[in-house]
């Protein structure tokens, strides 16, 4: 049994583990850089990196082909971790290194952190515009509202992944009818129905009898995202349909209709995350150098104010500043209609900190290091000189 | 004797260098002081010498012109041709046409072009209607993707829409007298616009200066719109962004009642080359420079220092030679004379290295930027950086190991940089998203310095394989220098790669909100980090001995190339801002021989020439 426990620890505080998994490492994010070309940045990301495992579709199956970036990164960290307690032994000619090896620690965890932490977002504002939500940049939710009361609205988010998911009827204890998923594309344009055309209506209520459905294939380049549809039937008690909606996130317009007395607006949106506060675009700027169309400078002019009163403040978001405010950060990420619109990235990461921190250590332990071996070696050759 | 000649070559090697700076032309007009005329282009003011030059290098590759008459003409020769005399300078072969598809459908063939590939516009003329078709279709296809043909058909066609441009930029390029027809309307403008305004109204009026008029209008509004220097300075003391074009100059003559002076100067300056008339030609722009000296003196300063710095070429043939030269004296050392060749080698190698740190410092104060701003600036700062550590190698050594290194080292990034620049003007203005000196000064630099670091690591192990392997020179004192220059170059190369890397992710949380994107340009440093620290840990662990390290150091080179400009050749991600294709073939090929010199690593440590001389 010790022997065993033994060549445990001997396997995993050998310097060779370290050496084959940094050269996987290496493989991993080589070919996951080649594969960006075809799946985008995104699908990479989940595909290489936050996962265990990269599979491989073999006939419908997938194999797992490569260890993943979780995989790799998790046995460095033991590996890591376990030589150090295993063979530690300070020594202030070693301090160096170990300066940069805690660093690198934090460095790692802090990724996984981000990884399973960070939420991105996008803010939309035309000029004049004002919005307290921002949009996100992947996920998609149908939101049913209840706009009976003009004051208010009362709004059940329904994400994404459950109208893929689920077979059974969606129930929710604010709706009075279940919301059950008749057809889901998950990247779709919707057109007008042509007049002669054979096919039934994907729909029977509101635009969507005049509508049809092109699927389309996923797309994952950067500047594009996919525009999922669907087909949703609404069910009273005892099952009885209110009728079929086509919903899309091309088809802006909520579409309205009347149930048990209320009035109820149906939308398949960019996922939403409401804040406390809102922003305003006074105004955006786009300058460019003289004679030329290369860009020198995005700023964003806003206003910054919180639902309590306590701010109430004018912002210019620019180029490499961005605005910091309650645990998000705004960065200035594009531009749209004609220099009107501003498009803002809206980021959340609690363990920003970490890799500031990591940073530091691992640059002040190589350079302790290295500056030591220099001295040793300049020492050393003014002896023998 | 032999303690004189490192002092010789020295002297000799400092002469060279400077020798281009004193090469005056034969000319008798003043083409220097024309190239000297400041003009707004790519959004950076710049003097004239500057567009011809990269003009020429963008058009066909090179600088050198040559008439169909066999006259040789300078840059600012060719670009008064093509402003002037354009009827001349249509017959001249400076469009560069290699793929054969374009030849067939312009029906070229290379033995019609000079030196096989070079060709005159009157020759591609008649199929400029297919020439657009064909960019028409290829530009429906997005860049990443486009085939070697739809590359080949949009890039001649923007080389002749930037002909068009710069024949338009300062006169109406019709063969018309533009200078007297300027000075005509300038004498009848009252009348001339009179005539106009009666014609529009319905009332009778001259149709003769009506018709002169409205052409004139006419030919003003083209250069307005086709020419693309901003050749009309602000007026003195006005706002700095304020040029404009020759022809937006000339459309104000109706509206503030006078001809514009510099646009005038222009059409004399055309009038007095076109008529070959030298004296008149000077006092124009003996004239012009006075002025500009009077009103514009800060620009003036600049540009001027700008067409030294062309003039100087200290990034050229000079510089490149000196490096080989030191190259091969260094080299030579290692079979006689070892003493005064290296100190020979070492000296040459310094006055290279001065004269590109004067390059680089000169670079920076006309762009108001840290050295590295693009590709081409990156090429030449690894250099840089790697002939700056050699240095200091030989400095410690003295075995001439350094120099070879660095003569190595600095031609090859030259030479990559004299490729980069062909893509147009190198001091390029700096995009929105890159508009940061504190991170180009921090992050680009040190990343930079790592890149130099591990090539040169690199390159000691290519050394280090060659000599053992094909000389008998490499004895054991030799072999544990190189080892131990290795060993330190990679401890510095890890530590900046490191930091930089860091950096770029510190920068990238600041502008961006995410510390790490898993972007290409990021994964390639991590990639270099990463290679590096495994060398270091084979080092330590015993895993890899002498032979080992250095073909793990010979690998890092292909490591870094795929870091510097593989990813860049992905087209996507942020960084993909220095995109470029022909370079691909380079690069594989680049790969290619690190991996033989990999193989020769392995060859049995019997069969290495350098065996016996081992062993001792």
């Amino acid at each position: 049994m010790r022997d065993i426990w033994d060549s445990f620890v001997q396997f995993f505080t050998s310097l060779r583990v370290t050496v084959v998994l940094l050269a996987l490492s290496i493989v991993l994010i080589f070919v996951a850089t080649l594969d960006q070309v075809n799946l985008g940045i995104w699908a990479v990301q989940e595909k290489y990196f936050q996962t265990f495992f990269v599979f491989w579709n073999v006939k419908g199956f997938p194999v797992p082909v490569f260890p993943g970036g979780y995989f790799i990164g998790g046995l460095l960290l033991i590996n890591l971790i376990a030589s150090h307690i295993y063979h530690f032994r300070f020594a202030w000619k070693k301090s160096g290194i170990l300066l940069t090896h805690a660093g690198l620690i934090i460095l790692l965890v802090g990724e996984l952190l981000t990884g399973l932490w960070q939420e991105d977002y996008q803010l939309r504002l035309d000029e004049g515009q004002t919005r307290n939500y921002s949009e996100s940049y992947r996920e998609n939710e149908l939101a049913i509202i209840d706009a009976t009361d003009p004051d208010w609205d009362q709004v059940v988010a329904i994400p994404e992944k459950h109208l893929r998911d689920h077979r059974d009827p969606i129930q929710h204890e604010r709706l009075p009818f279940r919301v059950a998923v008749r057809a889901y594309y998950p990247n779709a344009a919707v057109e007008a129905r042509q007049e002669s055309a054979t096919s039934p209506a994907p729909a029977n209520r509101d635009i969507g009898a005049r509508l049809t459905i092109i699927p389309l294939a996923m797309t994952y380049k950067p500047n594009e995202r996919n525009l999922p549809a669907a087909v949703i039937e609404l069910l009273g008690p005892g099952n009885a349909s209110l009728g079929t909606w086509v919903i899309s996130t091309m088809l802006v317009q909520p579409q309205t209709f009347d149930y048990a007395g209320r009035t109820w607006r149906l939308a398949l949106r960019f996922e939403r995350a409401y804040k406390p506060y809102s922003l305003t675009l006074l105004k955006f700027s786009h300058d460019r150098y003289i004679g030329t169309e290369i860009p020198k400078n995005f700023s964003s002019d806003v206003r910054l104010q919180s639902d309590d009163g306590t701010t109430d403040r004018e912002v210019r978001i620019y180029m490499n500043n961005p605005l910091r405010y309650d645990g998000m950060t705004f960065y200035q990420a594009g531009f749209d209609n004609n220099d009107t619109t501003t498009v803002l990235q809206v980021v959340k990461n609690p363990s920003w900190i970490l890799p500031y921190i990591a940073c530091i250590m691992m640059g002040v332990g190589l350079t302790i290091q290295f500056c030591m071996h220099l001295f040793a070696f300049v020492a050393k050759r003014r002896r023998t000189a | 004797m032999k303690r004189y000649i490192p002092l010789i070559v020295l002297f000799l090697g400092a002469l060279y260098l400077v020798s281009p700076l004193f090469q005056r032309s034969k000319s008798d007009y003043n083409v220097e002081d024309f190239g000297r005329i400041p003009v707004v282009a790519n959004g950076r003011t710049k003097p004239l010498d500057s567009v011809a030059r990269n003009s020429l290098l963008l058009l066909q590759g090179r600088q050198r012109v040559v008439t169909p008459d066999g006259v040789r003409l300078s840059p600012n020769e060719w670009l008064l041709d093509v402003f002037f005399r354009p009827e001349l300078a249509d017959t001249y072969q400076h469009f560069e046409i290699v793929h054969p598809n374009v030849l067939d459908f312009l029906e070229l063939t290379p033995e019609g072009g000079d030196g096989k590939k070079r060709f005159s516009y009157l020759q591609i003329v008649p199929k400029l209607e297919e020439l657009d078709r064909q960019s028409e279709l290829a530009i429906g296809v997005e860049a990443p993707v486009r085939t070697a043909y739809q590359r080949a058909v949009l890039n001649l066609r923007s080389h002749v829409i930037l002909y068009q441009q710069l024949k338009h930029s300062l006169i109406a390029p019709d063969g018309s007298d533009f200078l007297g027809d300027l000075l005509r309307l300038q004498d009848n403008l009252d009348a001339a616009v009179a005539a106009v305004r009666n014609r529009e109204a319905g009332n009778e009026a001259d149709p003769e200066l009506v018709r002169f008029t409205m052409t004139m209008g006419s030919k003003f509004l083209r250069m307005d719109q086709i020419g693309n220097l901003l050749v009309v300075p602000p007026p003195p003391g006005g706002p700095e962004d304020s040029w404009h074009k020759a022809g937006h100059a000339l459309l104000g003559t109706f509206q503030h009642g006078s001809v514009n002076v510099h646009a005038l100067t222009f059409a004399g300056l055309q009038h007095t080359w076109k008529s070959q008339n030298p004296e008149q030609f000077n006092t124009l722009i003996e004239k012009h420079r006075a002025e500009w000296a009077r009103n514009y003196s800060s620009i003036i300063t600049k540009t001027d220092a700008e067409t030294r710095f062309n003039q100087a070429s200290v990034f050229g043939r000079t510089t490149m030679s000196l490096y080989v030269l030191a190259f091969l004296i260094a080299a030579f050392s290692w079979l006689k004379w070892p003493e005064p060749l290296q100190r020979s080698a070492y000296y040459l190698i310094l006055l290279a290295f001065i004269a590109t740190t004067i390059g680089i410092a000169t670079r920076m104060w006309l762009e108001g930027r840290p050295p590295v701003t693009n590709l081409y600036s990156s090429a030449l700062f690894v250099g840089w950086g790697s002939v700056g550590l050699c240095l200091i190698l030989e400095k410690i050594f003295r075995n001439g190991i350094g120099s070879v290194a660095a003569g190595l080292t600095g031609f090859c990034t030259l030479l990559i940089a004299h490729h980069l620049s062909l893509s147009g003007d190198t001091l390029e203005m700096m995009r929105a998203v890159l508009d940061s000196n504190f991170w180009l000064a921090t992050h680009v630099i040190v990343i930079t310095i790592g890149y130099s670091a591990t090539y040169l690591a690199g390159f000691l192990g290519l050394i280090y394989v060659c000599r053992g392997v094909f000389t008998r020179s490499m004895d054991k004192p030799t072999a544990d220098a190189l080892n131990r220059m290795v060993y330190g170059i990679i401890c510095f190369a890890t530590l900046f790669s490191l930091v930089g890397t860091i950096l770029g992710g510190i920068w990238a949380d600041q502008s961006w909100g995410r510390f790490w994107g898993w972007d290409p340009k990021e994964n390639g440093a991590l990639i270099i980090v990463i290679w590096n620290a495994i060398i270091l840990h084979c080092r330590w662990g015993g895993i890899a001995r002498t032979r080992g390290i250095m073909a793990m150091a010979i690998f890092g080179n292909i490591v870094t190339s795929w870091s510097w400009f593989g990813t860049n050749m992905l087209g996507v991600g942020l960084h993909s801002y220095g995109f470029m294709d022909q370079a691909f073939v380079a690069l594989v090929s680049f790969v290619a021989t690190q991996l033989v010199f990999i193989a020769l690593a392995y060859v049995p440590a019997e069969k290495w020439r350098s065996a016996a001389a081992l062993k001792r």
